[in-house]
């Protein structure tokens, strides 16, 4: 019997019309869809700008110390230059409880002296070291409140949209619950109400506002389930005859967490705006914690002279927007780049 | 549509069933003894007498029975006068507010109304306008400023967009003032000359004749106004231009551009319409929303609402007020998300016809 050769292609001729693609490692991982969504988002200007933004604030973050050197044990802690209630001006000079100078300062502007870069608030809470170890507090808040809100709307979406029926009626009608609440009133309730129990701390914000914050991931987890659920590798799996449980987290789990999770990772900035809107209403920290909300709430005092102490709004407030803004820009592009009526034109 | 609207009926009762059952539920996250100190007025320190409160109001009993009491409260046998139980209007009484929480409410609602009324029609007519021409002209330099307008909005925190305006037109310029009225107008109101019709100032201004009260009730609540519509009109621009665009597209408007039809009546009289179903859904929640109170506006201007009460409320941990309003606010915003759906179903022509 003659042995079958394997027949052989000759592709050359179809390089002239279809330029062959380099698969790169990242598509391999990624998968071409998700790869597709990576590649949109490093191809907008818009969103290049949020990457640069995001970029620096995790660089502030990160060499904090550096740039504030802190006073006390507690870093946390905004260092006040006595108590004095009047808010002092731009430029003034620290004469009590001065931190070490910083290495940068003395090079850049030739002086030795350490002076209040942006300014006092009332109390004589230096601005500056609010703002630098208040993007510390941000990346902290803004992460473990995405991270829970995540993994609890993964949880609850993916048993809903898999088990689907009755179980999926009742989940989602506690949704819609959770959904009509007004989202900022509830979370200030619920802080009010946890703030006795574990004492002034992040935490009862944090918490306030993973209860009413986990919503919006189960819908659309549960949304790409079930249009997974019906793809044919899944009912392959159910037609062999694999458990339930692997079915969800070896084949549907894995192919719909991708926008979820993309989604939420750039939801910090609206966690990190909605968590300075709770200090900046009195709710959660002790005063004097290094956190930009807190820090513009020093401004509520001063409403009438407001132009005199401008720098007690103007330089949290913008750190504030341009933070929120990096996330908004690269959450933009993406909505275009999820967008379905957009697929298939890069 | 019948049934449709019997089904979103019937939703109502379990979502608000829903809602106290949250509300209670925080209420749980304290224990008993804190519990028992929300209910008198000067913390008791004898040990028993907390321990009284606590049988008297059934704290140690299981979940259902104590959210069953919260509901309906307890009637006395020998009176048949009740006490308490929310289903009953009883919220308790408010630390922060030196008076029942219901009548807080009463109180404060009518200015949330006030301000809510006067926001509609500027953020949905900018908003609107601004989302058409930036569909209409794609790309163009109006749909750039459009684009760049609506992300610089959604970045701007509410708080900090409220306080560099009350920067510009109150400290420095002195145009506008934060507050509800001028002292002449709070003397004016409170002397009896001035009758309160619907309690909500600029609207009883008119009706009183009195046009000063109406320009001073207004030179309040612009700078609200603005904050709450600058923070919309980001969303508004968004929505209405993918709307707008998509419907550009179909085929209906190619018809009328290929039968001649003037260029503007395409974009007002054929397109325009059937754009605006998902920007009247987004109307309804944007307008629901501001009835829920809007806490950090309010609380920047110093606007006398339900948002600003449960504001303060909070910041001092009176739990009693905070839940109470927790309760008005799910309940307004059910009912009113219910009217918003059914006007819905009435507008849509799929729904209307299904």
């Amino acid at each position: 019997m003659a042995t079958l050769s394997t027949p052989t292609f000759d592709n050359s001729l179809l390089k002239d019309i279809l330029p062959e693609r380099k698969i790169t490692w990242l598509e391999r991982v990624l998968g071409p869809e998700n790869y597709r969504i990576v590649k949109g988002l490093l191809k907008t200007p818009a969103s290049i700008v949020g990457f640069i933004l995001i970029g620096t604030f995790i660089l502030i973050a990160v060499f904090a110390p550096a740039i504030a050197p802190p006073v006390t044990s507690d870093p946390y802690k905004i260092p006040r230059d006595g108590f004095s209630s009047k808010p002092q001006g731009i430029g003034t000079e620290w004469s009590k409880n001065v931190p070490d100078i910083p290495f940068w300062y003395t090079p850049l502007t030739g002086k030795t002296e350490w002076v209040h870069l942006m300014g006092t608030a009332q109390g004589q809470y230096d601005i500056f070291y609010g703002i630098i170890w208040g993007t510390r507090t941000a990346f902290r808040t803004g992460l473990m409140v995405v991270i829970s809100t995540f993994i609890i709307g993964i949880i609850i979406g993916s048993i809903s949209a898999f088990y689907g029926g009755l179980v999926d009626n009742i989940i989602m009608r506690i949704v819609d619950v959770f959904m009509t609440m007004p989202f900022i009133m509830m979370a200030l309730i619920m802080a009010a109400v946890l703030t006795p129990v574990l004492g002034r701390s992040l935490l009862p914000s944090i918490l306030a506002l993973i209860s009413f914050g986990w919503m919006g991931y189960a819908r659309i987890i549960r949304g790409d389930i079930l249009s997974i659920k019906e793809r044919d590798y899944t009912l392959a799996a159910r037609v062999v005859g694999v458990r339930d449980s692997r079915i969800l987290f070896r084949h549907i789990l894995p192919n719909a967490i991708f926008p979820t999770l993309v989604l939420a990772s750039l939801a910090i900035g609206d966690v990190v705006l909605s968590f300075a809107a709770l200090s900046f209403l009195g709710i959660g920290t002790e005063i004097g914690y290094a956190d930009w909300g807190q820090v513009l709430s020093f401004a509520r005092n001063w409403i009438t002279s407001l132009n005199d102490y401008w720098y007690i709004v103007v330089w949290p407030g913008f750190t504030l927007v341009l933070f929120v803004m990096g996330w908004n820009l690269v959450g933009d592009a993406l909505r275009d780049v999820l967008d379905p009526r957009m697929r298939g034109k890069s | 549509m019948i049934n449709y609207i019997i089904r979103r009926l019937l939703l109502v009762p379990v979502l608000l069933f829903g809602v106290t059952l949250i509300v209670f539920g925080m209420l749980q996250l304290l224990g008993p003894v804190e519990r028992s100190a929300l209910y008198v007025r000067d913390f008791p320190r004898n040990e028993n007498q907390i321990a009284g409160i606590i049988k008297k109001y059934g704290f140690d009993k299981p979940f259902y029975v104590q959210y069953w009491r919260w509901l309906t409260g307890t009637q006395d046998p020998a009176t048949g006068t009740r006490q308490g139980g929310i289903l009953y209007g009883d919220f308790g009484y408010s630390r922060t507010g030196s008076q029942p929480v219901i009548d807080m409410i009463k109180d404060r609602f009518p200015n949330t109304l006030d301000l809510a009324i006067w926001t509609v029609v500027p953020m949905l007519a900018v908003g609107i306008w601004l989302g058409v021409q930036a569909a209409v002209h794609q790309n163009g330099f109006v749909d750039q400023a459009a684009r760049i307008f609506s992300i610089i909005g959604t970045s701007f925190p509410t708080f900090v967009f409220g306080l560099l305006v009350l920067m510009l037109f109150y400290a420095q310029l002195h145009w506008f003032a934060p507050g509800k009225m001028s002292d002449w107008v709070n003397q004016l109101v409170y002397s009896g000359a001035f009758h309160q019709y619907t309690k909500l100032l600029s609207i009883d201004a008119l009706l009183n004749g009195r046009l000063d009260v109406f320009w001073d009730a207004l030179r309040h609540m612009v700078l609200p106004i603005l904050t709450l519509s600058y923070i919309s009109w980001a969303t508004f621009v968004r929505v209405t231009r993918s709307s707008m665009l998509e419907t550009l597209r179909m085929d209906y408007v190619v018809t009328a551009r290929a039968k001649g039809v003037k260029e503007r009546d395409v974009i007002h009289k054929h397109a325009q319409p059937n754009a605006m179903i998902p920007i009247i859904t987004l109307a309804g929640f944007s307008v629901v929303g501001l009835l829920g109170g809007v806490v950090i506006t309010e609380t920047v201007f110093n606007y006398p609402g339900i948002g600003q009460a449960a504001a303060t409320a909070a910041q001092q941990l009176d739990v009693v007020t905070v839940l109470g309003f927790a309760i008005f606010t799910g309940a307004i915003l059910i009912l009113s998300n219910l009217i918003v759906d059914v006007l819905y179903a009435l507008i849509d022509p799929r729904v209307r016809l299904d």
